[in-house]
């Protein structure tokens, strides 16, 4: 067994930990916090897998962006200091037990079944692969990802916009 | 030389740079504020003033670390070292000559802008867990801040990307030492001006203090905090305009090389170079702090989304034409 294994092995550990608290603690800024760790680890896990690219994309996107954002959310509206008694759902236990065994159980079966238990690790980096695959083979889905990004971008400022003949008629 | 030995060599080299970088940062502050207002402090007592950071240093470390009893306490206590972490983190790629680099990666400047954003989440969490309302509302400030001028910062850099053809530092260098000028002349100066306008707002410098605004909200999100955990968040602020600085010089102004000095010496003068171009980078954030006023909350969000997004996404537009043409 090499270092990095042992390195690897307390980082999954860490990862189950943070995990567990995001989902077990009854305060919602704790929750956030906790999953920023848990994407942290998850994003060193894809860099020791030599995929820079997708483990500095988690850090941009999910902890610069979406945490933020949440957290944000959270503050403007309500933010209770202390434990929030409306977290503790214990009605649906059963039913949340069931689905996350058996997403668990499906993840596990595809990625046992096409890996084979081996994991490749190219040397050198695959952004430049990935780049060129995007805008060549892919490129079709790729402009109809950027359109939805069009679309949602506009029905946001839409939504979010004062409509200026309500207010002139003072509606709002 | 050995694996783990190498690592604790270049943590050991990166924290001395940053802490002294914020120590001469810290002292060109209030030098310049010194000469401008005429503060006898810094500028007469104990050496000239030269022993003020030691001073300031040695006055918050034997003060008292309180914590209110109202605060969240683990996340009270984590605040400050994720903003500690994420500006000691942007250190690691940024080279002073072309081998004295912590890592040179393939994704240097994308690294850059990803940990650069875990610095707002410290500030957010550092606001939200004081139980004050001065702190939440430095923090939402911050926050909102924080969001508007990431985009500038992230879309000039790209204008920058396109014309090097590479996200490595050391590789944008060397694409300067090619073209004989650095970018700022060659082709993005506006993008070097947009960078450092939203650089300085990410710093939460004056003008762009409102999150801090001792006017408004006493200190902020950085109002409960007192003692070391304060001084944390204050070292934190001068690594980050220092760092900022370094990582201007390098993507602008040509980073290690001076042009017309010859490339071979470059290890000689390139340590120099850098440092220099940061120090003066450094002076002009320090007078622009002492000479403006702050902007208003609406001002400063028109700022970032009417002018200098679109001016960077025209940026962007320009110089891929001129990239396909040329």
């Amino acid at each position: 067994m090499e270092a990095i294994d042992i390195f690897s092995y307390f980082l999954l550990l860490g990862l189950l930990l943070s995990a567990a608290r995001v989902v077990t603690t009854s305060n919602v800024i704790h929750a956030a916090v906790a999953l920023v760790f848990t994407l942290t680890i998850t994003a060193v896990i894809f860099l020791l897998l030599s995929a820079e690219f997708v483990g500095l994309v988690i850090v941009m996107v999910y902890i610069g962006a979406v945490i933020v954002l949440f957290l944000f959310g959270i503050m403007i509206t309500r933010a209770p200091l202390g434990e929030n008694a409306e977290l503790d759902n214990d009605k649906n236990k059963t039913v949340a037990l069931v689905i996350s065994f058996s997403i668990f159980g499906l993840f596990s079966y595809i990625l046992l079944d096409s890996f084979d238990g081996q994991i490749n690790i190219t040397e050198g980096t695959s952004t430049e692969i990935l780049g060129q695959i995007l805008l060549s083979r892919f490129v079709f889905p790729f402009e109809i990802v950027s359109f939805v990004l069009l679309a949602a971008l506009i029905g946001g400022i839409t939504l979010a916009r004062k409509d200026n003949a309500l207010v002139d008629e003072d509606q709002v | 030389m050995s694996f783990g030995s190498e690592i604790l060599l270049k943590v050991g080299v990166v924290l001395a740079f940053a802490l002294n970088g914020a120590v001469i940062f810290t002292l060109m502050d209030v030098k310049a504020s010194a000469w401008m207002q005429r503060r006898p402090g810094p500028l007469h007592v104990g050496l000239r003033g030269l022993i003020f950071p030691l001073a300031e240093v040695i006055k918050f470390i034997q003060k008292e670390d309180i914590i209110p009893t109202k605060v969240d306490k683990t996340i009270f206590k984590l605040a400050p070292a994720f903003v500690l972490f994420s500006v000691f983190g942007l250190f690691v790629v940024v080279p002073i000559s072309p081998t004295l680099v912590v890592v040179d990666l393939n994704l240097g400047v994308f690294y850059l802008l990803a940990i650069s954003t875990l610095s707002t989440l410290g500030v957010l969490i550092a606001g939200w867990s004081s139980a004050n309302k001065y702190s939440l509302m430095g923090g939402l400030r911050a926050a909102g801040q924080l969001i508007a001028y990431e985009l500038p910062l992230i879309l000039a850099v790209v204008g920058v990307v396109i014309q090097a053809e590479t996200m490595s530092l050391v590789g944008i260098v060397e694409k300067q030492i090619e073209w004989g000028l650095p970018f700022v002349i060659a082709g993005q100066g506006i993008a070097f001006l947009i960078f450092m306008i939203a650089a300085t707002a990410e710093m939460m410098r004056v003008p762009f203090d409102m999150p801090i605004g001792e006017s408004e909200l006493v200190m902020g999100f950085m109002t409960e905090y007192s003692g070391i955990r304060f001084l944390i968040f204050y070292i934190a602020e001068y690594i980050n305009m220092f760092v900022m600085c370094a990582i201007a010089s390098t993507l602008f102004l040509g980073g290690y090389h001076i042009p017309l000095l010859p490339v071979e010496w470059v290890n000689f003068y390139g340590p120099v170079s850098v440092l220099t171009k940061t120090l003066l980078l450094g002076f002009i954030l320090v007078l622009v702090r002492w000479s403006f006023p702050r902007f208003r909350e609406d001002q400063l969000q028109n700022i970032a989304w009417k002018i200098l997004i679109p001016l960077s996404l025209l940026n962007i537009l320009i110089t891929s034409v001129m990239k396909v043409v040329f």
